[in-house]
């Protein structure tokens, strides 16, 4: 969860959330959710109808009259082996089976809860004991536990009943301790319990409702499971009995009829289907309501390349000569129903061959967003180009063809990222991920794939690559996976190299390191070199060129001496004040608080 | 890795002691009439007492367990009173029938449910998707033992393709091929609800992992949007997916009582619903038993697959 939400603010900047909406808005918005509790109120407005509706008696047997078919006259779905009419049988023992199945939804319910919310408060022992006993429970292959319990009490519905509900009650105590364990030492519980209340008020006014939509949510997602199993058990001849009738033993009778007369059997089926799919379709609208995860649309699939959709013309290259231009680029995120956040707005950048360019700005300022525009790398959605150009020498790469783009990705310009743990795949081993970044653009045969990976491992001064290349990376430390990054990003002799805060997630002396590894392989091979950073330290040790960056837009350029010696906007100089110098001690944070205090008159001013 | 699953056998035997209680206390706590079930209309006091003499009820509740369980650990689950036949034998004559099924009906479900699942994240939004979340939808929306009976009246009456029961032809049936004929509509309708719970998790699985860091590093690899899906994001998933797969064992090895009874197939699911209207209690609590203990083992097996995909795990 912490993983999805720090990714989507690291690609996302400085947008804001969209707009939130209230949990019924959301349902009603659901078409599907919709449906299933308008289907919902429908058959409970049947079920609660049934004694004044004009139906025949459920029980009369009439011998003469003994399965007839549906559409019959005076029986429109026809008649049991005993005569009885179907319409009105499914009526009253959907009644029966719709009472029983949230019966056992509610007592598992306020069981399960209560256990959850005393154990999660409790912890410690007892804690730990009544989730040992949950444990066991739930050892137990799910229907399994219910027959044992019907065995033990008896074949009856109320049995039936007892047996599901104490089957259920493991996935509510379970799901209400995990948030009443996070909730039990929040500040607002602490300051209730030093304010003297009891521990059972404390859960009951300070907990609960706070609990209360988990509650609500396991409800929706376990009453049609519910109706399902006591059905179930009913049709195993375990639940009601006769006279009594449920769906599931009216299913249950009709089985022995089923090559004679079908309809007997499949009727009730449908009534069950019809009750479980509306219930199903409500749990899941509701879910998606009231979980706060689901609510943004964090969970919807990234393409291989940002959208683009640009509004005006394609802007000129204005400096051709340069190995990357980037020109009035305009990136953003839509945040659904037309509506779209800018990241960055109007950026130009122009990258000559051999040279380092910093893109220095605080985190939020679109430096991100617009490196990864370079290679159509945010991800969309809700990521969107909305203008400007890229220029790779002649080729303008957001007209190029999908392949076209992917194919000059680590080839022409690649990548390294910031935190080298999240951007490893965890499950393969470092020289496999290498020999990928190469395979991708040079058909080689395994053999040489690996000694080429090996190489490039040697490159970055791995030691002992041969044997390192085997490993996983959350066996290497922090600095080593991050040269493996830059193995991969050398992969293929790009011209080109995206460096997204590279270092910003090392310690300081593995981050000198890194930094002599990167310039020295840019010397070396002439590259061009986008590094961007917020630390203007890093920028005075590795950069020629800097450019400024502050709320999407680039605010200052120039050669990184004169700029560091003369900044001309005020924003510039707060950054390079940021820097602590050797020595300085506990002056620095007053020194740079007195800074934003003149930085924020004169802003005003 | 060794020392792990050792670690990991070990570690079952307290599950499976707890297990053993519970199911004892389930059978035992409630004042069974087993000595009237017996006897029926014989049940004088003096006859009533002298059956429970001679099963051991008349003993306290721990000794009666300390008995049952040191029969259990030797193999011996006692006496089935409506079988004359030793638990034990007729358990594992069953068994043998359920783990066919079950088992065929897992991989079928892990295998669709999988499949689903990634072609509705890769097509999210979709047609292919809101299909098969329909689908899904209504999958386990619906009663398993009612979709049985649809199939049999399909298969087995309509068209005449499938027998409609029992594992195994009258006359002259009994081969491999025979068995596998009658597994296939039970096998079906048995993976519905398994296949519809992996394919709804292993879709949010796909989508989640598709929004990591290291697929964005695998695009800006430059590899192909096929390799992104099928080899790193699919790797991934899987991971996660595997757990679900263990859970489902046990809702597979539960179904199975309503599919063994629609479709008569000879499995332990059909014996014990027998054994419990005739209150066959040592039938029951022998037959619960061993189905807990190899769900256990199974999720034991599911855990080590996991820990073997995930190197994280594995050190």
């Amino acid at each position: 969860m912490s993983e999805i939400a720090s990714s989507s603010s690291a690609a996302g900047g400085g947008a804001r959330p969209p707009r939130r909406l209230s949990a019924f808005a959301l349902l009603m918005n659901s078409r599907l959710a919709a449906a299933g509790l308008i289907l919902l109120v429908l058959l409970c407005l049947l079920m609660l109808a049934a004694p004044i509706l004009p139906l025949p008696d459920p029980d009369a047997t009439a011998p003469a009259d003994r399965l007839l078919r549906p559409l019959s006259e005076g029986h429109l779905l026809g008649t049991d082996q005993l005569g009885r009419d179907l319409l009105s049988r499914l009526v009253w023992g959907a009644r029966v089976s719709v009472a029983v199945g949230l019966a056992a939804t509610l007592v598992a319910a306020v069981i399960g809860s209560a256990i959850g919310l005393v154990s999660g408060y409790a912890g410690g022992r007892a804690d730990n004991l009544m989730m040992r006993g949950i444990d066991m429970l739930m050892a137990f292959p799910y229907i399994l536990l219910a027959l044992a319990i019907v065995a033990a009490l008896g074949p009856g519905l109320m049995n039936a009943l007892y047996a599901i509900a104490i089957v259920n009650i493991p996935f509510f105590a379970r799901n209400v301790r995990g948030v009443t364990l996070a909730l039990a030492h929040r500040e607002f519980v602490d300051a209730a319990r030093l304010s003297g209340k009891g521990h059972v008020s404390i859960l009951l006014s300070e907990v609960l409702p706070n609990v209360a939509p988990v509650i609500v949510i396991t409800m929706s997602t376990t009453a049609g499971w519910m109706i399902l199993e006591t059905a179930g058990l009913s049709f195993l001849g375990l639940g009601a009995q006769p006279p009594q009738a449920d769906l599931g033993s009216m299913l249950g009778e009709g089985r022995a009829q089923l090559f004679t007369a079908p309809h007997v059997a499949i009727v009730p089926g449908v009534m069950i289907f019809v009750i479980v799919i509306s219930l199903n379709l409500l749990g899941d609208g509701l879910r998606d309501a009231l979980d706060p995860r689901l609510r943004s649309g964090a969970l919807s699939r990234p393409g291989p390349v940002t959208a683009i959709a640009r509004q005006g013309p394609v802007p000129e290259n204005s400096q051709p000569e340069a190995a990357l231009s980037v020109e009035r680029l305009e990136t953003g995120f839509s945040a659904g129903a037309g509506r779209y956040q800018p990241a960055v707005r109007g950026v130009s950048l122009h990258l000559h061959a051999g040279e380092c360019l910093g893109l220095i700005g605080e985190s939020g300022s679109g430096k991100s967003v617009t490196a990864l525009s370079v290679m159509g790398l945010v991800a969309s959605p809700p990521g969107l180009i909305r203008g400007g150009a890229i220029y790779l020498g002649r080729r303008e790469v957001l007209s190029m063809p999908q392949t076209q783009l992917i194919a000059c990705r680590g080839a022409r310009v690649a990548y390294i990222f910031q935190d080298p743990l999240t951007t490893l795949h965890p499950t393969y081993t470092i020289g496999r991920q290498v020999m990928e970044a190469v395979a991708a653009h040079q058909p080689l045969g395994r053999q040489e794939l690996k000694a080429r990976a090996i190489a490039l491992l040697r490159q970055v001064k791995i030691p002992d690559a041969e044997r390192r290349a085997e490993h996983y990376p959350h066996q290497l430390s922090g600095g080593q996976r991050q040269r493996v990054g830059i193995a991969m990003a050398l992969a293929n002799d790009p011209d080109i190299m995206i460096a997204d805060e590279p270092t910003t997630a090392l310690d300081v002396t593995v981050q000198a390191e890194i930094l002599n590894l990167l310039r020295q392989l840019q010397k070396e091979r002439q590259m061009a070199l986008l590094f961007i950073t917020h630390d203007f330290g890093v920028v005075a040790d590795i950069c020629d060129r800097v450019a400024v960056m502050k709320d999407g837009e680039i605010v200052e350029t120039g050669r990184t001496r004169e700029l560091l010696a003369r900044p001309r906007h005020p924003y510039t100089r707060r950054l390079i004040a940021c820097v602590p110098e050797i020595g300085e001690g506990e002056n620095f944070l007053p020194r740079v608080a007195r800074l934003m205090a003149r930085e924020a008159r004169e802003i005003s001013a | 890795m060794t020392a792990y699953i050792a670690k990991r056998l070990l570690a079952m035997v307290p599950v499976l002691f707890g297990l053993s209680i519970i199911v004892f206390l389930v059978m035992a706590l409630i004042p069974g009439d087993t000595a009237t079930a017996i006897l029926g209309a014989y049940a004088t006091p003096e006859n009533v007492a002298r059956i429970n003499r001679d099963l051991g009820l008349d003993k306290p509740l721990v000794q009666q367990y300390l008995i049952w369980i040191g029969n259990v650990l030797q193999g011996d689950f006692g006496r089935s009173v409506t079988l004359n036949r030793p638990v034990l034998a007729e358990v594992t004559d069953r068994f043998g029938a359920t783990l066919i099924l079950a088992g065929t009906a897992l991989v079928l479900a892990s295998l669709i449910g999988l499949l689903a699942g990634i072609v509705s994240a890769v097509r999210q939004f979709g047609w292919a998707d809101r299909i098969i979340t329909f689908i899904v939808l209504a999958g386990i929306s619906m009663p398993s033992f009612w979709l049985g009976l649809l199939l049999i009246l399909l298969f087995a009456v309509e068209w005449r393709l499938l027998p409609a029961s029992g594992m195994t032809a009258v006359y002259g049936g009994g081969g491999p091929a025979d068995v596998a004929r009658h597994l296939i509509l039970p096998a079906a309708t048995l993976s519905m609800v398994a296949a519809g719970v992996i394919a709804r998790l292993s879709r949010s699985a796909m989508l989640e992992v598709l929004r990591q860091d290291f697929i964005r590093t695998a695009r800006a690899k430059g590899l192909s949007e096929r390799r992104v899906i099928y080899g790193h994001a699919l790797r991934a998933a899987i991971v996660s997916v595997i757990p679900v797969i263990g859970i489902q064992a046990g809702f597979v090895l539960g179904g199975a009582v309503y599919i063994e009874t629609v479709f008569q197939w000879p499995g332990i699911g059909a014996m014990m619903v027998k054994a419990i209207s005739t209150r066959d209690i040592l039938l029951v609590q022998g037959g619960v038993l061993v189905v807990a203990a190899s769900y256990v083992l199974f999720n034991l097996v599911a855990d080590v697959v996991q820990t073997l995909l995930d190197p994280r795990i594995r050190t």
